[in-house]
Parts: C-alpha cells; structure tokens; sequence
C-alpha cells in the first residue's frame, strides 16, 4: 500500500481528468484505471455556459480529489490557486505546478521551492510537480513537501521517461513517495517507472487521447500492478556478457 | 448597482449575497468558490456577504485538469 502524508491508496496509477471527450469518458476510464486519486484544475466559471460542471459525475466518495495549480506562472499565482481549491472543498491537498513557459511547460525550481514553503506553512499537503532533479527534490522534502512529481518528460507530450537516469537517482534518495507525473505515453513507460521503484505514476493524456481511453485505462492499471511486482521481487542485475541459462556440461556425447 | 464578476459588468440588485448571485447565474452553492475583492472566502461565508458597488467577484470551480 502506498502512503502519502498518512493517507493510504491501493492503486498506485494516480488518473488525471483533462483533455477527455466528455464527462462519461473520464469516468469510465477512471473507474477501469482503479485510481482512486484524481487530479482536478481550477478555472474560471463560464458564464456563457454556466451547466458544464463536468466535475458533476465524479463520486467524490470514490475518487480523491488533488487539485493542481495548473496555469499559475509564479509561486504568488501558485499560493493563490491552492487557497482558492481548499475553499473549494478540496481537502488542503495540492499538486503544485508553477510553469511559467507555456511552451515547455516546463517547472520553476525556484518558484516551485518558495511556494511549497508557504503552503507547508499553511497546512497544506504539497506535492510538487519537478523537473527531474535530484537536489531539488531533497531540498522539496526538506521544506515539508508530501511526495515529490518529477516529470517523465514534458506535460502531454508522451515521450516516457526521458528523464530515467535522473529519476533513478531520485528515487535512490527519496524519503517520501516519488510519483513519476507526465510525458508517460504508453503502459510500457508506466511499468519501466514502477520497475525503477517509483511509488506511482500520474497518467493523463495518454489515457485520454488514446483511441479507446477505457481499454487504456485498464492497460495502464495491469502495467502499474506489473510494474511494481516486479519491482518487489527484484530484477536480477544486468550483465555485459552472456550467461548461458542452460547447464554448460553434459554435451560430452555430442564432441 | 453595479459589480464586476468573472471580468464582466454586471447589474446586480442591492443587497444580493454572494450565494444568491450564484444561484442567480444558475450555478450550485456547493461546487463554486468565491474570490471577494482578492480575498478567498470559505463557502460559509457566502450567504453572508453583500455585494457592494463596484465589488471585484471571481467566481471559480474545478474543471478537468491533469
């Protein structure tokens, strides 16, 4: 089981529910996924179209809601969203994401750090999304941080664990969970990640987009649980020669 | 009198409450949180705030987001 700031998940898959065709989608796929994480956003109401609540169909007795502060530019930005989600009846749980390039989409380490100060102050339990930085992940659980999310590679672009060397070390040194979050594309890269020994992965576009995001879904969950056996039963270590896996002797008939 | 919610200029009758403007937009109390003037409320507090003239409303709930 996994543990995060003193709460327990079975699934080791943690969902997100963007960038689905519609509300029926995300929910079906997210039940097959098993998650019972979620990430959520926040937004503007739309006035013009006030009835799409799309939130509506998640029960939230089901799934655990982690809001983002997905779209904050700076930490104030940041801090400001994750105030605005636990007024929401979020929970005070916040995936921290500070991305001032909407290009790379890629994290802020220095807003990423000073934000996720000011939260832990608050009360709330930060778990903030990373470029896959070693350091910067253990100054992040110096500073009070619940887990940490490094990047795979760039949000929605799923290339897969281009990051996997860093991860590794990240992962060799982490006192809290490690959640490898974005640029997972396809359940190989999920179960590579669990293989490596990350306590879970945050998979959302991949699921999403796919031609049939249920039946991905539940690809995802096998690879997960795959992923993460292998990993407790430990992978027997490489070699740069071979090693025969048959018995060397007993062909004295055959010379 | 008049407010800005959302960026927009709206007419809003004296004493309306936060709650009762959301109700009037024809959204649900209990999935909207409010942003008063740049200060966060609770959701408790909104049937207890009058908008006054010139109150800067933002007006914000959960959307997909990964």
């Amino acid at each position: 089981m996994l543990t995060i700031a003193g709460k327990t998940f079975r699934s080791r898959l943690f969902g997100g529910t963007g960038k689905f065709s519609s509300p029926q989608v995300m929910k079906a796929a997210l039940l097959a996924s098993g998650a019972e994480m979620v990430t959520v956003a926040l937004r503007r109401v739309d006035l013009d179209d006030p009835g799409d609540d799309i939130m509506r169909v998640l029960d939230r007795e089901r799934f655990f809601f982690l809001p983002n502060t997905a779209g904050a530019r700076d930490a104030g930005e940041a801090v400001r969203l994750a105030r605005l989600a636990r007024a929401s009846g979020g929970g005070n749980w916040v995936k921290l994401e500070v991305t001032p390039d909407p290009r790379t989409l890629l994290p802020d380490p220095v807003g990423t750090l000073k934000a996720t100060g000011e939260l832990v102050k608050e009360g709330f339990v930060v778990l903030p999304y990373i470029n896959a930085d070693p350091i910067l992940a253990l100054r992040l659980q110096e500073a009070g941080a619940a887990a940490v999310m490094p990047l795979g590679a760039p949000i929605g672009t799923n290339k897969g664990l281009v990051t996997a060397f860093q991860l590794g070390i990240i992962i060799s040194q982490a006192q809290v969970p490690v959640v490898v979050d974005a640029g997972i594309g396809a359940p190989s890269h999920a179960a590579r990640a669990m293989e490596m020994g990350a306590d879970a992965v945050l998979v959302n576009t991949a699921i999403a987009v796919a031609g049939d995001p249920v039946r991905m879904a539940a690809a995802f969950a096998k690879a997960v649980q795959a992923g993460r056996e292998a990993f407790e039963a430990g992978l027997g270590a490489e070699r740069e020669e071979a090693e025969a896996s048959s018995p060397v002797g007993g062909l004295d008939f055959l010379r | 009198m008049k407010i800005i919610c959302n960026g927009q200029e709206r007419e809003v009758a004296p004493a309306t409450t936060i709650t009762g403007l959301i109700r009037e937009l024809g959204l649900n109390p209990e999935t909207v949180v409010a942003e008063h003037n740049g200060r966060v409320l609770a959701r408790e507090e909104h049937e207890f705030i009058l908008l006054d003239e010139g109150a800067v409303l933002e007006l914000i709930r959960f959307v997909g987001g990964g």
